[in-house]
């Protein structure tokens, strides 16, 4: 397992790994938002919270498509589906390579794009712990839809589809999170609906996702 | 007491049967070797065997944890070296035979070149070494022999010959002859009939039914 979770990790940040890139993403949208919207702080401060979680969640949609198909496209799938490891095991240990190397940066580059939205002081602690709280979600949730696109061509555009919908709910949450710490508000009940969520989702979809890369190995 | 045997095993690709009533029996210290034309399900059936996928009859019977699978491609990591290919496949199966793996497939020169930059016979040495760091006593082998050359070939088959006398056990599709005292299932009379002539429905029928 821990073997499996040290080659990931090497693989992401090799020559080629991805590694950055969904932080380079999220960079990007926190600088290109303020262009857009202009610059008027109270405004900027009003859609922080949900434009850096939009950021987020789409900077973890950007590297979901590597986590399986690489492995299934040099057929080291194959062999893993035939190793010691338990299936679900090794989707867990993916996802959770995944979260490390793009859910875990986003979670501390957050704070530093904040500042370029403006975001009011209360919500940079509830902006950190929402992140922290909610990527895991984001990349175990994504490691099902890439198992269940594996073998596609070109599966990535449909992985998104399938995807995105299943990242509302911790969005919502997430987002509302923050907006009521920059606000003042207590936030327990969101976040207690984030934790809920990324937890039901670590119960359940390693298994989905076992089962769906079984299907799509034979 | 055999490490691995199928009785009147049926076989399906995409849910199309494609072999029925395959039967053999694999006791220690010897090899099989599977022959057939292209397309005769040669790869399927190792694919079940490994347990890839269910077979549509009949039964595999193999000693827990018995297998190893070597498939056409070699699950070779490009931007890992060779050592780290082998040593991360060693820690997966619980085995330290990397160096001893290193040593038979004759990749001591290449230990710390990246796996990206191994010429395809290479590469093959690579995924074929992945065997002997496995542990497991039955090899099932599809196709090994693809772009290596006849030094290899040979250095290939001394491996296999050994893992034999260890006590181990190897099914090998191949069309090339890698010195073993081995015998040959011949997989032609075993294509599966179409269901109209007896044969198993496939599961594209049974959907409709």
């Amino acid at each position: 397992m821990i073997a499996l979770l040290l080659r990931d990790l090497r693989l992401a940040i090799r020559a080629g790994g991805g590694f950055g890139l969904g932080l380079a993403f999220f960079l990007l949208v926190a600088v290109i938002v303020p262009l857009g919207v202009g610059p008027e702080p109270a405004t900027l401060a009003k859609i922080a919270p949900g434009i850096l979680w939009v950021g987020a969640l789409l900077s973890c949609l950007l590297s979901l498509d590597r986590i399986f198909a690489l492995d299934f496209e040099d057929g080291s799938l194959d062999l893993l589906a035939t190793s010691p490891l338990p299936m679900e095991g090794a989707v867990a240990i993916k996802a959770l390579a995944h979260w490390l190397v793009t859910g875990l940066p986003l979670v501390l580059a957050a704070p530093v794009l904040g500042v370029l939205l403006n975001l009011p002081v209360p919500g940079y602690l509830w902006l950190v712990i929402s992140l922290a709280l909610g990527t895991p979600a984001l990349s175990i949730i994504g490691a099902f839809g890439a198992a269940l696109t594996v073998g596609l061509k070109r599966g990535g555009l449909l992985m998104s589809l399938l995807v995105l919908p299943l990242y509302m709910p911790t969005l919502i949450f997430g987002a509302e999170v923050v907006k009521r710490g920059a606000a003042g508000m207590a936030v327990a009940t969101p976040l207690a609906l984030l934790a809920a969520i990324t937890a039901g989702a670590l119960a359940l979809l390693p298994i989905a996702s076992a089962a769906a890369l079984r299907v799509n190995l034979r | 007491m055999s490490l691995l045997s199928a009785q009147d095993l049926a076989v399906a690709r995409a849910g199309i049967p494609v072999l029925e009533g395959v039967s053999f029996a694999l006791p220690p210290s010897r090899a099989l070797v599977l022959r057939g034309p292209n397309g005769i399900g040669k790869t399927t059936l190792l694919r079940t065997i490994a347990g890839l996928q269910p077979p549509l009859q009949g039964r595999i019977t193999a000693a827990p944890d018995a297998v190893a699978y070597a498939a056409h491609a070699d699950g070779v990591k490009p931007t890992l070296t060779v050592a780290e290919n082998l040593a991360f496949w060693a820690q997966v199966f619980g085995t330290d035979a990397v160096a001893t793996a290193i040593d038979r497939m004759a990749l001591r020169d290449l230990v710390a070149r990246r796996a990206a930059n191994l010429s395809a016979g290479q590469k093959r040495r690579l995924g074929l070494a992945r065997l002997l760091v496995t542990g497991r006593p039955v090899w099932v082998m599809d196709e090994p022999t693809v772009s290596l050359d006849a030094a290899s070939v040979q250095l290939f088959g001394d491996v296999v010959r050994d893992h034999l006398t260890a006590g181990g056990a190897a099914l090998i599709a191949t069309h090339i002859d890698l010195g073993l005292d081995a015998a040959v299932l011949d997989l032609t009379p075993f294509k599966a009939r179409p269901a109209a002539e007896g044969g198993i429905a496939s599961a594209f029928d049974e959907a409709f039914t």
